[in-house]
Protein backbone atom coordinates (compact mmCIF):
# COMPACT_ATOMS: atom_id res chain seq x y z
CA UNK A 1 0.00 0.00 0.00
CA UNK A 2 0.76 3.61 -0.56
CA UNK A 3 0.07 4.52 2.89
CA UNK A 4 2.52 8.02 2.47
CA UNK A 5 0.65 9.46 -0.41
CA UNK A 6 -2.30 11.06 -0.34
CA UNK A 7 -5.19 8.46 -1.62
CA UNK A 8 -7.87 9.57 -4.49
CA UNK A 9 -9.29 6.20 -4.02
CA UNK A 10 -9.53 4.25 -0.67
CA UNK A 11 -11.93 0.94 -0.44
CA UNK A 12 -11.60 -0.16 3.10
CA UNK A 13 -13.28 -4.34 3.31
CA UNK A 14 -15.90 -3.64 0.58
CA UNK A 15 -17.79 -6.69 -0.37
CA UNK A 16 -20.61 -6.84 -3.31
CA UNK A 17 -22.80 -9.27 -4.62
CA UNK A 18 -25.22 -9.70 -7.03
CA UNK A 19 -27.62 -12.76 -5.94
CA UNK A 20 -25.56 -15.64 -5.21
CA UNK A 21 -22.50 -14.53 -7.18
CA UNK A 22 -19.64 -12.45 -4.98
CA UNK A 23 -18.30 -9.93 -7.66
CA UNK A 24 -16.40 -7.77 -4.81
CA UNK A 25 -15.30 -9.44 -1.48
CA UNK A 26 -13.52 -8.06 1.49
CA UNK A 27 -11.90 -5.53 -1.19
CA UNK A 28 -9.13 -3.20 0.32
CA UNK A 29 -6.85 -0.99 -2.23
CA UNK A 30 -6.02 2.44 -2.19
CA UNK A 31 -5.28 4.66 -5.86
CA UNK A 32 -2.87 7.76 -5.07
CA UNK A 33 -3.93 10.61 -5.66
CA UNK A 34 -1.66 11.49 -9.56
CA UNK A 35 -1.20 8.13 -9.94
CA UNK A 36 -1.54 5.13 -12.47
CA UNK A 37 -2.86 2.45 -10.61
CA UNK A 38 -3.25 -0.88 -12.43
CA UNK A 39 -6.34 -2.99 -11.17
CA UNK A 40 -4.36 -6.33 -13.13
CA UNK A 41 -6.72 -9.64 -13.16
CA UNK A 42 -8.62 -12.57 -15.02
CA UNK A 43 -11.69 -11.67 -16.42
CA UNK A 44 -14.33 -11.80 -13.79
CA UNK A 45 -11.91 -10.78 -10.77
CA UNK A 46 -14.00 -7.78 -9.94
CA UNK A 47 -12.28 -5.13 -12.11
CA UNK A 48 -15.96 -3.19 -13.49
CA UNK A 49 -17.46 -4.00 -10.14
CA UNK A 50 -14.78 -1.90 -8.25
CA UNK A 51 -14.95 0.78 -10.83
CA UNK A 52 -18.51 1.00 -10.78
CA UNK A 53 -18.21 0.65 -6.88
CA UNK A 54 -16.24 3.87 -7.31
CA UNK A 55 -18.32 6.36 -9.17
CA UNK A 56 -21.46 5.12 -6.81
CA UNK A 57 -23.38 3.82 -9.89
CA UNK A 58 -23.21 0.48 -7.47
CA UNK A 59 -23.76 0.81 -3.82
CA UNK A 60 -21.48 -1.83 -2.04
CA UNK A 61 -23.23 -4.33 0.20
CA UNK A 62 -20.47 -3.69 3.04
CA UNK A 63 -17.40 -1.88 3.64
CA UNK A 64 -15.99 1.76 3.43
CA UNK A 65 -15.40 4.04 0.22
CA UNK A 66 -13.84 6.97 -0.10
CA UNK A 67 -13.27 8.96 -3.69
CA UNK A 68 -11.38 12.34 -3.35
CA UNK A 69 -12.48 12.66 0.43
CA UNK A 70 -16.36 11.82 -0.47
CA UNK A 71 -18.07 8.98 0.32
CA UNK A 72 -20.54 7.47 -3.07
CA UNK A 73 -23.27 6.48 -1.46
CA UNK A 74 -23.56 9.89 -0.05
CA UNK A 75 -22.19 12.24 -2.23
CA UNK A 76 -22.46 9.94 -5.79
CA UNK A 77 -23.51 13.48 -7.90
CA UNK A 78 -19.70 15.13 -6.55
CA UNK A 79 -17.63 12.31 -7.46
CA UNK A 80 -19.18 11.86 -10.49
CA UNK A 81 -18.61 15.34 -11.76
CA UNK A 82 -15.07 15.07 -10.69
CA UNK A 83 -14.34 11.33 -12.10
CA UNK A 84 -13.96 10.55 -16.29
CA UNK A 85 -14.67 6.64 -16.78
CA UNK A 86 -14.07 5.11 -19.86
CA UNK A 87 -16.30 1.59 -20.24
CA UNK A 88 -15.16 -1.67 -21.42
CA UNK A 89 -17.56 -1.30 -24.61
CA UNK A 90 -17.62 2.67 -24.86
CA UNK A 91 -21.59 3.23 -26.18
CA UNK A 92 -22.99 6.03 -28.08
CA UNK A 93 -26.23 7.01 -29.79
CA UNK A 94 -25.23 5.28 -33.23
CA UNK A 95 -27.90 7.85 -34.83
CA UNK A 96 -26.04 10.73 -33.64
CA UNK A 97 -23.04 12.32 -34.78
CA UNK A 98 -19.66 12.05 -32.83
CA UNK A 99 -20.60 15.73 -31.86
CA UNK A 100 -23.93 15.61 -31.10
CA UNK A 101 -23.01 12.61 -28.75
CA UNK A 102 -20.43 14.99 -27.56
CA UNK A 103 -22.45 17.69 -26.80
CA UNK A 104 -24.70 15.88 -25.06
CA UNK A 105 -22.04 15.00 -22.35
CA UNK A 106 -20.84 18.23 -22.29
CA UNK A 107 -24.42 19.31 -20.90
CA UNK A 108 -24.77 16.41 -18.51
CA UNK A 109 -21.44 17.45 -17.19
CA UNK A 110 -21.86 21.31 -17.46
CA UNK A 111 -19.14 22.00 -19.58
CA UNK A 112 -18.70 24.05 -22.76
CA UNK A 113 -18.41 23.15 -26.11
CA UNK A 114 -14.96 24.21 -26.96
CA UNK A 115 -13.63 21.78 -24.02
CA UNK A 116 -15.40 18.80 -26.07
CA UNK A 117 -13.77 20.08 -29.35
CA UNK A 118 -10.35 20.59 -27.85
CA UNK A 119 -10.44 17.18 -26.39
CA UNK A 120 -11.66 15.64 -29.94
CA UNK A 121 -8.26 17.51 -31.51
CA UNK A 122 -6.38 15.88 -28.46
CA UNK A 123 -7.69 12.30 -29.06
CA UNK A 124 -7.53 12.91 -32.90
CA UNK A 125 -11.47 12.27 -33.58
CA UNK A 126 -12.07 15.64 -34.70
CA UNK A 127 -11.62 14.64 -38.21
CA UNK A 128 -14.81 12.35 -37.69
CA UNK A 129 -17.11 14.88 -35.55
CA UNK A 130 -19.71 15.00 -38.33
CA UNK A 131 -20.11 11.13 -38.72
CA UNK A 132 -22.97 9.34 -37.46
CA UNK A 133 -21.41 7.25 -34.41
CA UNK A 134 -23.16 4.46 -35.92
CA UNK A 135 -20.40 4.36 -38.54
CA UNK A 136 -17.17 4.74 -36.63
CA UNK A 137 -14.40 1.99 -36.31
CA UNK A 138 -13.70 -0.03 -32.92
CA UNK A 139 -10.32 2.41 -32.45
CA UNK A 140 -12.75 5.94 -33.38
CA UNK A 141 -14.97 4.62 -30.69
CA UNK A 142 -12.78 4.01 -27.74
CA UNK A 143 -11.10 7.69 -29.32
CA UNK A 144 -14.48 9.28 -28.71
CA UNK A 145 -14.68 7.94 -25.51
CA UNK A 146 -11.80 9.11 -23.87
CA UNK A 147 -12.74 12.67 -25.45
CA UNK A 148 -15.76 12.04 -23.22
CA UNK A 149 -14.22 11.33 -20.48
CA UNK A 150 -12.10 13.91 -20.09
CA UNK A 151 -14.13 16.60 -21.72
CA UNK A 152 -15.05 18.16 -17.86
CA UNK A 153 -11.32 17.66 -17.04
CA UNK A 154 -11.62 15.18 -14.22
CA UNK A 155 -9.73 14.54 -11.40
CA UNK A 156 -10.13 10.64 -11.74
CA UNK A 157 -10.31 8.42 -14.79
CA UNK A 158 -11.46 5.29 -14.25
CA UNK A 159 -10.20 3.40 -17.90
CA UNK A 160 -11.82 -0.27 -17.97
CA UNK A 161 -9.92 -2.41 -20.38
CA UNK A 162 -9.89 0.85 -22.83
CA UNK A 163 -8.38 -1.61 -25.35
CA UNK A 164 -10.62 -3.86 -25.34
CA UNK A 165 -11.27 -4.55 -29.28
CA UNK A 166 -8.73 -2.87 -30.61
CA UNK A 167 -5.86 -3.67 -32.82
CA UNK A 168 -2.09 -3.36 -31.90
CA UNK A 169 -1.66 -0.02 -33.42
CA UNK A 170 -4.65 1.54 -32.18
CA UNK A 171 -3.94 -0.18 -28.53
CA UNK A 172 -0.79 1.41 -28.69
CA UNK A 173 -1.70 4.94 -29.99
CA UNK A 174 -4.79 4.88 -26.93
CA UNK A 175 -1.55 3.70 -24.20
CA UNK A 176 0.63 6.66 -25.44
CA UNK A 177 -2.66 8.95 -24.67
CA UNK A 178 -3.13 7.27 -21.34
CA UNK A 179 0.30 7.75 -20.53
CA UNK A 180 0.12 11.51 -22.02
CA UNK A 181 -3.26 12.09 -19.38
CA UNK A 182 -0.91 10.48 -16.34
CA UNK A 183 2.05 12.89 -17.22
CA UNK A 184 -0.46 16.20 -16.86
CA UNK A 185 -1.42 15.14 -13.43
CA UNK A 186 -4.60 13.09 -13.36
CA UNK A 187 -5.03 10.03 -11.17
CA UNK A 188 -5.57 7.33 -13.45
CA UNK A 189 -7.01 4.06 -12.19
CA UNK A 190 -6.87 1.41 -15.15
CA UNK A 191 -8.45 -2.07 -15.45
CA UNK A 192 -6.78 -4.77 -17.47
CA UNK A 193 -6.15 -8.43 -17.96
CA UNK A 194 -3.54 -8.01 -20.25
CA UNK A 195 -0.01 -7.56 -18.43
CA UNK A 196 1.75 -5.72 -21.45
CA UNK A 197 -0.97 -2.90 -21.12
CA UNK A 198 0.38 -2.47 -17.83
CA UNK A 199 4.13 -2.66 -18.66
CA UNK A 200 5.42 1.15 -18.23
CA UNK A 201 2.18 2.78 -17.06
CA UNK A 202 1.49 1.54 -13.87
CA UNK A 203 2.76 3.52 -10.75
CA UNK A 204 1.34 0.63 -8.77
CA UNK A 205 -0.61 -2.48 -8.96
CA UNK A 206 -3.54 -3.81 -7.82
CA UNK A 207 -3.51 -7.72 -8.57
CA UNK A 208 -7.05 -8.78 -8.46
CA UNK A 209 -8.90 -12.25 -8.43
CA UNK A 210 -12.48 -13.72 -6.98
CA UNK A 211 -12.97 -10.21 -5.75
CA UNK A 212 -9.72 -9.50 -3.84
CA UNK A 213 -7.31 -7.22 -3.85
CA UNK A 214 -4.05 -10.15 -3.72
CA UNK A 215 -1.59 -7.95 -3.89
CA UNK A 216 -0.35 -4.38 -4.29
CA UNK A 217 2.36 -2.37 -4.65
CA UNK A 218 4.91 -0.49 -7.39
CA UNK A 219 6.53 -2.53 -9.62
CA UNK A 220 9.58 -1.78 -8.15
CA UNK A 221 8.21 -2.78 -5.04
CA UNK A 222 6.44 -5.18 -6.15
CA UNK A 223 9.60 -7.16 -8.15
CA UNK A 224 12.02 -6.85 -4.94
CA UNK A 225 9.88 -8.42 -3.19
CA UNK A 226 8.72 -11.03 -5.68
CA UNK A 227 12.11 -11.41 -8.06
CA UNK A 228 14.83 -10.45 -5.50
CA UNK A 229 17.42 -12.11 -7.28
CA UNK A 230 18.59 -9.87 -10.21
CA UNK A 231 19.12 -11.24 -13.78
CA UNK A 232 21.87 -9.89 -16.18
CA UNK A 233 22.45 -11.41 -19.71
CA UNK A 234 25.90 -12.25 -21.02
CA UNK A 235 27.82 -13.12 -23.84
CA UNK A 236 31.30 -12.84 -25.09
CA UNK A 237 32.94 -13.97 -28.38
CA UNK A 238 33.25 -17.17 -26.76
CA UNK A 239 30.68 -18.57 -25.42
CA UNK A 240 32.14 -21.49 -23.83
CA UNK A 241 34.36 -19.60 -21.80
CA UNK A 242 30.87 -18.75 -19.97
CA UNK A 243 30.60 -22.33 -19.08
CA UNK A 244 32.29 -21.13 -15.75
CA UNK A 245 29.51 -18.33 -14.91
CA UNK A 246 27.45 -21.14 -12.39
CA UNK A 247 31.10 -21.83 -10.71
CA UNK A 248 31.75 -18.05 -9.76
CA UNK A 249 31.07 -15.86 -6.66
CA UNK A 250 27.31 -14.15 -6.30
CA UNK A 251 25.71 -16.08 -9.36
CA UNK A 252 22.72 -18.29 -8.32
CA UNK A 253 21.95 -19.65 -11.18
CA UNK A 254 22.44 -19.96 -15.10
CA UNK A 255 20.58 -19.88 -17.94
CA UNK A 256 20.97 -20.36 -21.63
CA UNK A 257 18.64 -19.02 -24.37
CA UNK A 258 21.28 -17.71 -27.30
CA UNK A 259 22.79 -15.55 -24.89
CA UNK A 260 23.56 -16.39 -20.92
CA UNK A 261 20.90 -15.35 -18.24
CA UNK A 262 22.72 -15.60 -14.77
CA UNK A 263 20.92 -15.03 -11.70
CA UNK A 264 23.20 -13.13 -9.10
CA UNK A 265 22.41 -13.24 -5.35
CA UNK A 266 22.75 -9.32 -5.04
CA UNK A 267 23.15 -6.34 -8.22
CA UNK A 268 26.26 -5.43 -6.66
CA UNK A 269 28.06 -8.47 -7.57
CA UNK A 270 27.96 -7.49 -11.38
CA UNK A 271 31.36 -5.08 -10.99
CA UNK A 272 33.13 -7.77 -9.81
CA UNK A 273 31.66 -10.32 -11.57
CA UNK A 274 32.71 -8.65 -14.88
CA UNK A 275 36.13 -7.91 -13.37
CA UNK A 276 36.80 -11.64 -12.74
CA UNK A 277 35.73 -12.84 -16.40
CA UNK A 278 37.76 -10.00 -18.12
CA UNK A 279 40.90 -11.39 -15.62
CA UNK A 280 40.27 -14.69 -16.87
CA UNK A 281 40.67 -13.92 -20.35
CA UNK A 282 36.73 -13.67 -21.33
CA UNK A 283 36.39 -11.00 -24.32
CA UNK A 284 32.94 -9.96 -22.86
CA UNK A 285 30.66 -8.81 -25.98
CA UNK A 286 27.53 -7.72 -23.90
CA UNK A 287 26.13 -7.42 -20.23
CA UNK A 288 23.04 -5.76 -19.95
CA UNK A 289 20.76 -6.20 -16.13
CA UNK A 290 17.64 -7.04 -17.32
CA UNK A 291 14.06 -5.27 -16.28
CA UNK A 292 11.73 -8.06 -15.65
CA UNK A 293 8.69 -7.53 -17.50
CA UNK A 294 5.46 -7.90 -15.62
CA UNK A 295 4.41 -11.32 -16.86
CA UNK A 296 7.23 -12.13 -15.04
CA UNK A 297 6.12 -10.28 -12.11
CA UNK A 298 2.52 -11.09 -12.61
CA UNK A 299 3.66 -15.10 -12.59
CA UNK A 300 6.15 -14.72 -9.89
CA UNK A 301 3.01 -13.07 -7.84
CA UNK A 302 0.65 -15.76 -8.63
CA UNK A 303 3.10 -18.66 -7.41
CA UNK A 304 4.16 -16.55 -4.17
CA UNK A 305 0.13 -16.49 -3.28
CA UNK A 306 -1.69 -19.30 -2.14
CA UNK A 307 -4.84 -18.22 -3.98
CA UNK A 308 -4.20 -18.52 -7.70
CA UNK A 309 -5.49 -15.40 -9.79
CA UNK A 310 -6.62 -17.74 -12.62
CA UNK B 1 -33.51 19.18 -10.08
CA UNK B 2 -31.21 20.65 -12.70
CA UNK B 3 -33.12 21.21 -15.99
CA UNK B 4 -30.15 21.37 -18.36
CA UNK B 5 -29.75 17.67 -17.32
CA UNK B 6 -33.57 17.28 -18.10
CA UNK B 7 -33.31 18.79 -21.22
CA UNK B 8 -29.96 16.81 -22.67
CA UNK B 9 -31.54 13.46 -21.71
CA UNK B 10 -34.70 14.63 -23.94
CA UNK B 11 -33.18 16.56 -26.48
CA UNK B 12 -30.95 13.63 -27.29
CA UNK B 13 -33.71 11.28 -27.36
CA UNK B 14 -36.40 13.22 -29.32
CA UNK B 15 -32.87 13.89 -31.77
CA UNK B 16 -32.32 10.01 -31.87
CA UNK B 17 -35.84 9.49 -32.52
CA UNK B 18 -36.31 12.23 -35.49
CA UNK B 19 -33.58 10.78 -37.45
CA UNK B 20 -34.85 7.11 -36.90
CA UNK B 21 -36.87 7.26 -39.77
CA UNK B 22 -37.20 3.41 -39.34
CA UNK B 23 -38.97 4.72 -36.44
CA UNK B 24 -41.19 7.17 -37.13
CA UNK B 25 -42.57 6.42 -40.22
CA UNK B 26 -45.10 3.65 -39.31
CA UNK B 27 -45.95 6.05 -36.62
CA UNK B 28 -46.43 8.81 -39.34
CA UNK B 29 -48.55 6.36 -41.33
CA UNK B 30 -50.68 5.09 -38.51
CA UNK B 31 -51.60 9.01 -37.23
CA UNK B 32 -52.10 9.48 -41.04
CA UNK B 33 -54.78 6.46 -40.75
CA UNK B 34 -56.60 7.68 -37.97
CA UNK B 35 -56.80 11.05 -38.54
CA UNK B 36 -57.08 12.21 -42.26
CA UNK B 37 -57.49 9.04 -44.24
CA UNK B 38 -60.45 7.21 -42.21
CA UNK B 39 -62.22 10.39 -41.29
CA UNK B 40 -62.06 11.31 -44.64
CA UNK B 41 -63.75 7.83 -46.54
CA UNK B 42 -66.16 7.71 -43.73
CA UNK B 43 -67.30 11.59 -43.67
CA UNK B 44 -67.19 10.48 -47.88
CA UNK B 45 -69.36 7.56 -47.18
CA UNK B 46 -71.75 9.23 -45.61
CA UNK B 47 -72.55 11.76 -47.76
CA UNK B 48 -72.70 9.56 -50.86
CA UNK B 49 -76.17 8.38 -49.14
CA UNK B 50 -78.36 11.74 -48.96
CA UNK B 51 -82.12 11.26 -50.08
CA UNK B 52 -81.96 7.01 -49.51
CA UNK B 53 -83.17 4.78 -47.35
CA UNK B 54 -79.63 5.19 -45.49
CA UNK B 55 -81.10 8.92 -44.69
CA UNK B 56 -83.83 7.70 -42.86
CA UNK B 57 -81.52 4.91 -40.81
CA UNK B 58 -79.17 8.23 -39.73
CA UNK B 59 -81.73 9.92 -38.74
CA UNK B 60 -83.39 7.27 -36.72
CA UNK B 61 -80.08 6.52 -35.11
CA UNK B 62 -79.92 10.43 -34.12
CA UNK B 63 -82.77 10.60 -32.68
CA UNK B 64 -82.17 7.67 -30.42
CA UNK B 65 -78.97 9.17 -28.98
CA UNK B 66 -78.44 10.50 -25.57
CA UNK B 67 -80.19 14.09 -25.71
CA UNK B 68 -76.83 16.04 -24.53
CA UNK B 69 -75.51 14.26 -27.99
CA UNK B 70 -78.72 14.63 -30.61
CA UNK B 71 -78.94 18.48 -29.02
CA UNK B 72 -75.47 19.40 -29.60
CA UNK B 73 -75.66 18.35 -32.92
CA UNK B 74 -75.82 20.89 -35.41
CA UNK B 75 -77.26 20.86 -39.06
CA UNK B 76 -80.69 21.56 -40.91
CA UNK B 77 -80.39 17.87 -42.44
CA UNK B 78 -80.49 14.43 -40.63
CA UNK B 79 -77.26 13.58 -43.15
CA UNK B 80 -75.48 17.19 -41.61
CA UNK B 81 -76.42 16.26 -38.06
CA UNK B 82 -75.06 12.08 -38.60
CA UNK B 83 -72.03 13.69 -40.28
CA UNK B 84 -71.36 16.33 -37.15
CA UNK B 85 -72.08 13.39 -35.04
CA UNK B 86 -69.61 11.20 -36.23
CA UNK B 87 -67.11 14.46 -37.00
CA UNK B 88 -67.39 15.68 -33.18
CA UNK B 89 -68.27 12.88 -31.50
CA UNK B 90 -67.83 9.55 -33.06
CA UNK B 91 -64.58 9.36 -35.17
CA UNK B 92 -62.22 11.91 -32.76
CA UNK B 93 -62.52 9.85 -29.70
CA UNK B 94 -60.62 6.91 -32.00
CA UNK B 95 -57.66 9.67 -32.62
CA UNK B 96 -56.82 9.30 -28.46
CA UNK B 97 -55.22 5.88 -29.88
CA UNK B 98 -52.94 7.78 -31.81
CA UNK B 99 -50.90 9.86 -29.29
CA UNK B 100 -51.29 7.00 -25.84
CA UNK B 101 -49.39 4.54 -29.08
CA UNK B 102 -47.00 6.55 -30.44
CA UNK B 103 -45.31 7.63 -26.02
CA UNK B 104 -46.21 4.32 -25.68
CA UNK B 105 -44.17 2.70 -28.22
CA UNK B 106 -41.14 5.70 -27.15
CA UNK B 107 -41.82 4.72 -23.23
CA UNK B 108 -41.53 1.13 -23.41
CA UNK B 109 -37.84 1.63 -24.96
CA UNK B 110 -36.72 4.30 -22.89
CA UNK B 111 -34.87 3.07 -20.06
CA UNK B 112 -34.48 -0.74 -20.94
CA UNK B 113 -32.84 0.94 -24.26
CA UNK B 114 -30.26 2.77 -22.68
CA UNK B 115 -29.08 -0.69 -21.11
CA UNK B 116 -29.47 -2.56 -24.17
CA UNK B 117 -27.21 -0.34 -25.62
CA UNK B 118 -24.89 0.10 -22.97
CA UNK B 119 -25.35 4.29 -23.23
CA UNK B 120 -26.78 3.62 -19.45
CA UNK B 121 -23.48 3.03 -18.12
CA UNK B 122 -22.20 6.83 -19.29
CA UNK B 123 -25.62 7.69 -18.03
CA UNK B 124 -25.46 5.51 -14.45
CA UNK B 125 -21.39 7.01 -13.79
CA UNK B 126 -22.76 10.52 -15.02
CA UNK B 127 -23.89 13.24 -12.48
CA UNK B 128 -27.66 13.18 -13.39
CA UNK B 129 -29.76 12.51 -10.97
CA UNK B 130 -32.25 9.89 -11.48
CA UNK B 131 -35.34 11.97 -11.01
CA UNK B 132 -33.50 14.38 -13.83
CA UNK B 133 -33.42 11.19 -16.14
CA UNK B 134 -36.67 10.15 -15.40
CA UNK B 135 -38.74 13.47 -16.19
CA UNK B 136 -36.10 13.76 -18.97
CA UNK B 137 -37.53 10.31 -20.42
CA UNK B 138 -40.79 10.80 -19.36
CA UNK B 139 -40.65 14.91 -21.73
CA UNK B 140 -38.85 12.67 -24.53
CA UNK B 141 -41.62 9.84 -24.39
CA UNK B 142 -44.67 12.63 -23.93
CA UNK B 143 -43.21 14.45 -27.14
CA UNK B 144 -43.52 12.58 -29.70
CA UNK B 145 -47.19 11.59 -29.03
CA UNK B 146 -48.50 15.16 -28.28
CA UNK B 147 -47.00 16.40 -30.74
CA UNK B 148 -48.35 13.70 -33.40
CA UNK B 149 -51.63 14.44 -31.75
CA UNK B 150 -51.59 18.41 -32.21
CA UNK B 151 -50.41 18.29 -35.83
CA UNK B 152 -53.18 15.10 -36.62
CA UNK B 153 -55.76 17.03 -34.80
CA UNK B 154 -54.84 20.06 -37.11
CA UNK B 155 -54.88 17.84 -40.15
CA UNK B 156 -58.38 16.53 -39.24
CA UNK B 157 -59.89 19.81 -38.26
CA UNK B 158 -59.19 20.47 -41.96
CA UNK B 159 -60.72 17.08 -43.26
CA UNK B 160 -64.12 17.75 -41.60
CA UNK B 161 -64.11 21.09 -42.13
CA UNK B 162 -63.91 20.84 -45.99
CA UNK B 163 -65.78 18.17 -46.04
CA UNK B 164 -69.03 18.64 -43.64
CA UNK B 165 -68.53 22.43 -42.87
CA UNK B 166 -70.45 23.81 -46.08
CA UNK B 167 -73.28 21.90 -44.75
CA UNK B 168 -73.31 23.68 -41.62
CA UNK B 169 -72.79 26.73 -42.96
CA UNK B 170 -68.75 26.82 -41.87
CA UNK B 171 -66.38 25.34 -40.29
CA UNK B 172 -67.58 24.45 -36.92
CA UNK B 173 -64.42 21.82 -35.37
CA UNK B 174 -62.84 22.20 -33.08
CA UNK B 175 -65.58 22.64 -30.73
CA UNK B 176 -65.04 23.80 -27.21
CA UNK B 177 -65.10 20.32 -26.11
CA UNK B 178 -62.34 19.18 -28.47
CA UNK B 179 -60.17 22.37 -27.10
CA UNK B 180 -60.10 21.34 -23.48
CA UNK B 181 -59.83 17.64 -24.44
CA UNK B 182 -56.46 18.24 -26.73
CA UNK B 183 -55.07 21.02 -24.35
CA UNK B 184 -56.61 19.71 -20.56
CA UNK B 185 -57.29 15.91 -20.79
CA UNK B 186 -55.30 14.08 -23.05
CA UNK B 187 -52.00 15.35 -21.54
CA UNK B 188 -52.28 14.17 -18.43
CA UNK B 189 -53.50 10.82 -19.51
CA UNK B 190 -50.65 10.08 -21.78
CA UNK B 191 -48.51 11.05 -18.88
CA UNK B 192 -50.03 8.73 -16.80
CA UNK B 193 -49.64 6.22 -19.45
CA UNK B 194 -46.19 6.84 -19.47
CA UNK B 195 -45.66 6.73 -15.98
CA UNK B 196 -46.73 3.17 -15.75
CA UNK B 197 -44.96 2.52 -18.66
CA UNK B 198 -41.25 3.96 -17.90
CA UNK B 199 -42.06 1.60 -14.54
CA UNK B 200 -41.78 -1.37 -17.19
CA UNK B 201 -38.95 -0.24 -19.11
CA UNK B 202 -36.94 0.17 -15.62
CA UNK B 203 -37.87 -3.47 -14.98
CA UNK B 204 -37.38 -5.69 -17.94
CA UNK B 205 -34.85 -6.69 -19.08
CA UNK B 206 -35.54 -6.51 -23.10
CA UNK B 207 -36.70 -3.83 -25.12
CA UNK B 208 -38.82 -6.65 -26.29
CA UNK B 209 -40.29 -7.35 -22.95
CA UNK B 210 -41.03 -3.60 -22.24
CA UNK B 211 -42.78 -3.54 -25.49
CA UNK B 212 -45.58 -6.24 -25.14
CA UNK B 213 -46.25 -5.43 -21.17
CA UNK B 214 -46.88 -1.85 -22.12
CA UNK B 215 -48.75 -2.70 -24.71
CA UNK B 216 -50.98 -4.43 -21.82
CA UNK B 217 -51.02 -1.33 -20.22
CA UNK B 218 -51.91 0.67 -23.28
CA UNK B 219 -54.98 -0.92 -24.14
CA UNK B 220 -56.68 -0.06 -20.72
CA UNK B 221 -55.90 3.03 -20.99
CA UNK B 222 -56.93 3.39 -24.36
CA UNK B 223 -60.16 2.18 -23.18
CA UNK B 224 -60.62 4.53 -20.68
CA UNK B 225 -59.35 7.75 -22.62
CA UNK B 226 -62.32 6.86 -24.93
CA UNK B 227 -65.16 7.15 -23.01
CA UNK B 228 -63.42 10.33 -20.64
CA UNK B 229 -62.58 11.73 -24.17
CA UNK B 230 -66.35 11.07 -25.49
CA UNK B 231 -67.79 12.55 -21.80
CA UNK B 232 -65.52 15.88 -21.96
CA UNK B 233 -66.72 16.15 -25.55
CA UNK B 234 -70.28 16.12 -25.19
CA UNK B 235 -69.73 18.16 -21.67
CA UNK B 236 -66.88 20.33 -22.33
CA UNK B 237 -67.95 22.14 -18.44
CA UNK B 238 -67.13 21.97 -14.79
CA UNK B 239 -66.82 17.78 -14.88
CA UNK B 240 -64.35 18.04 -17.84
CA UNK B 241 -61.83 20.55 -15.71
CA UNK B 242 -62.05 18.31 -12.96
CA UNK B 243 -61.55 14.87 -14.84
CA UNK B 244 -58.59 16.91 -16.12
CA UNK B 245 -57.30 18.56 -13.10
CA UNK B 246 -57.51 14.81 -11.08
CA UNK B 247 -55.81 13.04 -14.17
CA UNK B 248 -52.96 15.81 -13.89
CA UNK B 249 -52.48 14.58 -9.99
CA UNK B 250 -52.49 11.13 -10.80
CA UNK B 251 -49.78 11.68 -13.43
CA UNK B 252 -47.83 14.43 -11.05
CA UNK B 253 -48.16 11.15 -7.85
CA UNK B 254 -47.32 8.69 -10.55
CA UNK B 255 -44.48 10.43 -11.73
CA UNK B 256 -42.75 11.28 -8.27
CA UNK B 257 -43.32 7.50 -7.31
CA UNK B 258 -41.97 6.37 -10.26
CA UNK B 259 -38.54 8.48 -10.26
CA UNK B 260 -37.88 7.24 -6.41
CA UNK B 261 -38.33 4.17 -7.53
CA UNK B 262 -35.60 4.10 -10.47
CA UNK B 263 -32.21 2.83 -9.46
CA UNK B 264 -29.37 3.75 -11.21
CA UNK B 265 -27.97 0.17 -11.06
CA UNK B 266 -31.09 -0.43 -13.86
CA UNK B 267 -29.02 1.38 -16.15
CA UNK B 268 -26.15 -1.12 -15.67
CA UNK B 269 -28.06 -3.91 -16.12
CA UNK B 270 -27.44 -5.52 -12.59
CA UNK B 271 -30.20 -4.72 -10.43
CA UNK B 272 -32.15 -7.65 -12.48
CA UNK B 273 -29.94 -9.74 -11.62
CA UNK B 274 -29.95 -9.40 -7.74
Amino acid sequence: MTSQMESAIQFGSVSKSFGTVRAVEDLNFEAPVGAVTVLLGPNGAGKTTTVRLTTGALVADRGDIEVLGLHPKINGDEIRRRVGIVPPKPAFYDQLTGWENLQFAARIFGSDERSALDAAERFEIDHALLQEVGGYSTGMRTRLALTRSVLHDPEILLLDEPTAGLDPESSRNVLELIRELAGRGRTIVLCTHLLHEAEGIADQIVLMSNGHARISGSPEALTGRYLADPVVLFDAEDRGALNSLPDRHGVVSVSWNGAVHATLSDHDMLPDLIADLVRDGVRLTRVEPITPSLEELYFAMQRSDPEDPS
Amino acid sequence: MNWNHVRAIAGADLRRLFKSKDYWIPLLIMASLFFVIIPLIMLAVIGQFENTAFADQVSSVVGNLPAQVSDAARGDTPLARASYIAAVFLLAPIAIIVPVTISAAVGSNAIVGERERGTGEFLAHSPVTMRELYVGKLIASLVPGYLALLIGFAAYALVVNLMVGPDLGGWFFPTVGWVVLILWVIPPFIAVSLTIILRISARVRSAASAQQASSLVTLPIIMLSYAVSVSVVVSPGRSAFLIGASSWLVAILLSVRGAKKLRRERLLGVASET
